[in-house]
């Protein structure tokens, strides 16, 4: 087991009014396993994601990483969201060598570690680049090999592609699942996007709107190794998508109403 | 031949349409310091004009008396003994002001209770005109170059302190977030992120603090000294010398010119990820 979420809930107190975010939840997370969550926005998706990451503690409920419990900022995770989180002011070697440095790494190991993973995402070009002259897609490739350079076994992504084009979306989804086939590692994916997570999970969680809660879990019955290209014609996914579609739809039209 | 065109297509470096752009570049450049230097030399030609026709020569003086004046300075080392320890004091004034800025401006951004305890104190000390401590600081520490320095340094203080103060509270939380999952201290934090991230803020500051820590020692000068180009002015200004007061005002806007085409360097370095 790596992550296990036991009755977990979060609230805010706000301009004297209580805000309940997400309501107590229970969830398992096997070693290796690709899990996305889905939900209308406020349901508490990204919360539950910023817990297991420990930027923000639980109301109650405990959330343990391999028999730990989470308690503080979690350093065995990567995390890559949708703003640029790549530091502006290093360059792209300097950002992607950061977790190494800020790890104690050896300044040899670094460099050798550094260059292997710009290789791995094509950017050796652009090794002195700062990432203001780069394109999006780009900047999320630094920041893809930032998350990877120091192995970390569990990957938390919240909506990672979400402000790229169509087609780049697709080819960087075709890097993470690469990228998940030859290391193995949990990731949790956050997405509104369904077709996104029906091409790249084997489960997808649905959270129900504000309260959030889980809703349903339903498995991806479409075997690996998929391509996000070609994934979306097949009639298991067909199926699929539209099954969450019934489950998310009343969830998405109670969110317009409020 | 086809061969390197498409290549230089391709990469665009060395292309003969950004090659166009950049001589088209290159020329605007060169137009518009001819000009600079055409309106400088048509007031130059009219303050000489109108000196002693227009107006009173008592009253503007001129291009000609001023530059000869200058001249005079350099050569009989007026202008070396006033301008070093305005150039010292100003110097000094702000290196102090900005240094204690920078570091509580960093100090009250990271600890947000303190710096709401001494928000009131700090609002009102920053109400007071800085120029109605000099009196004081010339008591304190004299009519040496020690109460210029201080002058000078508290006005930079303040402008260093709050835009540092106001860098780092803007500090994209992402960032810190981020870099403690990949296994930052907050030394490391400060270091790769609050520092860099408040750095445009802190340049800002500095390059407004300039004109400020020159008018603090030009202050202190006036209020009481024997030397330096503030005092030159101060004693022309008593004999009705009006050329010697436009060529310590000449003097001193070369020295602001100067210190902040010395920052501007700094930033462009600095910031070269904008």
């Amino acid at each position: 087991m790596n992550i296990s979420i036991e009755s977990v809930s979060k609230h805010y107190v706000s301009r004297g009014r209580e805000t309940h975010a997400l309501l107590p939840v229970d969830l398992k997370i096997q070693k290796g396993e690709f899990i996305a969550f889905v939900g209308p926005s406020g349901c508490g998706k990204s919360t539950l994601l910023n817990m297991i990451a420990g930027i923000i503690q639980p109301s109650s409920g405990h959330i343990y990483q391999d028999g730990n419990e989470i308690t503080g900022i979690n350093t065995h995770i990567g995390y890559m969201t949708q703003m640029d989180s790549i530091l502006p002011w290093l360059t792209v070697e300097e950002n992607i060598a950061l977790p190494l440095r800020l790890r104690s790494t050896p300044e040899q190991s670094r460099h050798v570690k550094a260059k292997e993973m710009m290789r791995a995402v094509d950017l050796t070009a652009f090794a002195t680049s700062f990432p203001n002259e780069l394109s999006g897609g780009m900047r999320k490739r630094v920041a893809l090999a930032q998350v990877l350079v120091y192995n970390p076994t569990v990957l938390l992504m919240d909506e990672p592609f979400g402000a790229l084009d169509a087609q780049l979306k697709l080819l960087m989804q075709q890097r993470l699942l690469d990228v998940w086939r030859q290391n193995g590692q949990s990731i949790i994916f956050v997405t509104h996007d369904l077709a996104e997570a029906v091409t790249l999970a084997q489960k997808v969680v649905v959270f129900s709107g504000r309260p959030g809660r889980i809703k349903t879990i339903k498995s991806i019955d479409i075997p690996f190794p998929r391509d996000p290209f070609k994934v979306r014609f097949l009639p298991e996914f067909k199926a699929a998508y539209e099954d969450l579609w019934e489950i998310l739809s009343p969830e998405i039209k109670k969110g317009e109403d409020n | 031949m086809r061969q390197t065109d498409e290549a230089a297509v391709m990469s665009g470096v060395g292309s003969l349409t950004v090659k166009d752009f950049e001589d088209a570049q290159e020329r605007r450049k060169r137009w518009i310091i001819i000009f600079r230097i055409i309106v400088g030399v048509c007031f130059l030609s009219f303050w000489e004009f109108a000196s002693g026709r227009l107006i009173d020569k008592l009253f503007v003086s001129s291009p000609s008396a001023v530059f000869t004046r200058l001249w005079k300075w350099i050569l009989d080392g007026t202008l070396a003994s006033n301008l070093s320890i305005t150039l010292y004091a100003t110097f000094l004034g702000f290196l102090i002001g900005s240094l204690i800025g920078f570091s509580m401006g960093l100090l009250f951004g990271r600890f947000r209770t303190f710096a709401e305890i001494m928000d009131p104190y700090i609002t009102a000390l920053y109400s007071i005109p800085k120029i109605a401590l000099a009196p004081l600081f010339i008591i304190w520490f004299g009519i040496g170059i020690e109460s210029k320095v201080a002058v000078s340094a508290s006005i930079v203080f303040f402008v260093v302190f709050l835009n540092t103060y106001a860098g780092v509270r803007d500090v994209n939380p992402l960032y810190l977030n981020s870099l403690k999952i990949m296994g930052g201290s907050s030394f490391s934090s400060l270091r790769y992120v609050i520092i860099p991230s408040a750095s445009s803020w802190v340049i800002t500051g500095l390059k407004v603090s300039v004109p400020y820590a020159l008018v603090g020692t030009v202050i202190g000068e006036f209020m009481s000294s024997n030397r330096g180009i503030g005092f030159l002015i101060s004693q022309a200004t008593g004999l009705f010398d009006t050329t010697s007061v436009f060529s310590g005002l000449i003097i001193l806007a070369v020295i602001g010119a100067f210190f902040n085409d010395s920052l501007g360097r700094l930033e462009k370095y600095l910031l070269r990820w904008k």
